[in-house]
């Protein structure tokens, strides 16, 4: 299998704000591959470095040494985010655009045709339940709706390569069904999928290898089976590598 | 240019869809009216005053459009963190930075071709006079002065994180090269050393924003600044907007948009 995203001994530092003190190392040379088709699942604690990476691997903050690509072009280059899409956590649209504007302005971006877009913005509308609303500005929308429509921006491009940050974090248990589903039809259409999550329920659920850093260092990467081998699940295995010992109930 | 065109777009539909753009321009419009429509004892000097004022009136409104629109586009996007899903798209930070300068630049270009034809018709009622070339020289040059503005606030926005910092020291410069920018080599003559050499260096490092200024032009005599000359000045005003965005784009592409 061929590696669509690459990170290569991945280092980021962040300058203290404050007058002389030390940098802040939130990535210690990562190496990870992901394979084209498979889904990802990226997990560590909260401040693991889960979040820088995948800030890199979008190129809204610069590695202070080492490589990362994406489809073999390094994440500096634009080009290399043309065949992604991305979701973030929580939900950062244009609110004075109405659903239909924004997945235009998504498309035009992408260098969509006008016959693609007018062909692919009412499907993903229908996907994601959205059609009623289309014309209607986004700050109308509930939370959940605005979730929504940002799967359907992550969409906008057929993307090959899918990076979610916490997919699931504040949906209800539908959307979360609704989310899972998605990511399911694209592992069968053979999409990649990167996300990172702390639902481990969830990850064993959809997920074909994981990786679980810790302190800007990958503990451990391979598939569910392998990583939770010893243990009673993954959320054991997840605890036992990020060293925590999980106590009975007294 | 598609990706560029995209965004100035969306920064077009924001400002149409906010109401505090719209008092500013009903103000404008209504003060430009009223104070156009002031005719006292057929005076054509106090007619000519009243030009003055609206003129004034215009320059003020644009420069606030202007300045107050650009200086929230990036931090906006940042604290929206709408940046976010944006560059996450095949789009880079130059394109951000262009997308932003072409769309602030053309909406103040509407609003300055609304106020000058609100002036125009008001002012031709009254005179019977239609000096549309001369009208068109003192927007464009409006206009192009406005480019340079808007690059210098896309510039001060990379660096201050709150607009409202961004929007006070524009104002500070541009009023300050509007108002003593003729004269800076004049007083610099008067200084003692090394005040003279600082000023005099600042009057040629400066863009001259008050050479854009036709309005005596247009008040006074209605004659038509030779046409190669505005060629010259906007050209003048592309080098100058072209080194503000190149300064903006070199402080935005490796910024860490994070923190």
């Amino acid at each position: 299998m061929s590696a669509i995203l690459k990170t290569e001994k991945l280092r980021v530092e962040f300058k203290s704000t404050e007058f002389r003190q030390a940098v802040k190392v939130a990535l210690h040379g990562l190496d990870l591959e992901v394979n084209a088709g498979e889904v990802f699942g990226f997990l560590g604690p909260n401040g693991a470095g889960k979040t820088t990476t995948m800030n890199v691997l979008l190129g809204f903050v610069p590695a202070t040494s080492g490589t990362a690509s994406l489809f073999g072009i390094d994440v500096r280059q634009p080009i290399a985010r043309q065949r992604i899409g991305y979701l973030p956590e929580l939900t950062y649209y244009y609110k004075f655009l109405t659903a239909d504007e924004l997945l235009r302005f998504y498309a035009k971006i992408f260098g969509l045709t006008r016959a693609e877009t007018d062909r692919r913005i009412p499907e993903l509308l229908k996907l994601v339940e959205l059609e009623h609303a289309a014309k209607r500005p986004i700050k109308s929308y509930s939370k959940g709706m605005q979730q929504r429509v940002g799967l359907a921006q992550a969409l906008i491009n057929n993307p090959d390569l899918l990076v979610l940050d916490e997919p699931t974090s504040g949906l209800d248990p539908l959307g979360r069904m609704k989310v899972r589903e998605i990511i399911q039809r694209l592992k069968n259409e053979g999409k990649t999928v990167f996300f990172s999550s702390h639902e481990l329920g969830e990850v064993e659920t959809v997920c074909d290898r994981v990786a679980i850093v810790h302190q800007g260092e990958l503990k451990t990467v391979g598939s569910v089976a392998d990583v939770s081998a010893g243990s009673v699940n993954l959320e054991q295995a997840f605890l036992k590598i990020v060293g925590v010992q999980s106590q009975p109930l007294p | 240019m598609n990706k560029i065109i995209a965004l100035a777009g969306v920064v077009i539909k924001e400002l149409y869809r906010r109401k505090d753009f719209y008092v500013l321009f009903v103000l404008t419009a209504l003060l430009t009216v009223a104070a156009g429509a002031v005719n006292f004892f057929h005076d054509d000097k106090i007619v000519r005053y009243v030009k003055d004022i609206c003129l004034l009136l215009i320059w003020v409104s644009a420069l606030v459009i202007a300045i107050v629109t650009t200086a929230r586009q990036i931090p906006a996007e940042r604290e929206a963190r709408t940046i976010f899903p944006l560059l996450a798209k095949p789009v880079s930070r130059g394109q951000v930075i262009a997308g932003k300068f072409l769309g602030c630049w053309l909406a103040t270009g509407v609003a300055l071709l609304v106020f000058y034809f609100f002036f125009a018709v008001i002012t031709g009622s009254r005179e019977h006079l239609w000096p549309w070339a001369v009208y068109f020289q003192a927007a464009w040059m409006q206009w192009v002065m406005l480019a340079i503005v808007i690059a210098m606030v896309v510039l001060g926005s990379i660096y201050f994180a709150a607009p409202s910092s961004t929007s006070t020291i524009s104002f500070i410069v541009v009023v300050g090269i509007l108002g003593i920018g003729s004269h800076l080599k004049v007083i610099a003559l008067q200084q003692p050393e090394p005040m003279q050499f600082i000023l005099t260096a600042i009057y040629f490092l400066m863009p001259h924003l008050e050479w854009f200024d036709l309005r005596d032009f247009v008040v006074y005599d209605q004659s038509l600044v030779s046409w190669s000359a505005l060629a010259l000045a906007t050209g003048y005003a592309a080098v100058w907007t072209g080194i503000f965005l190149m300064l903006a784009w070199l402080g935005f592409r490796r910024k860490n948009l994070t923190t």
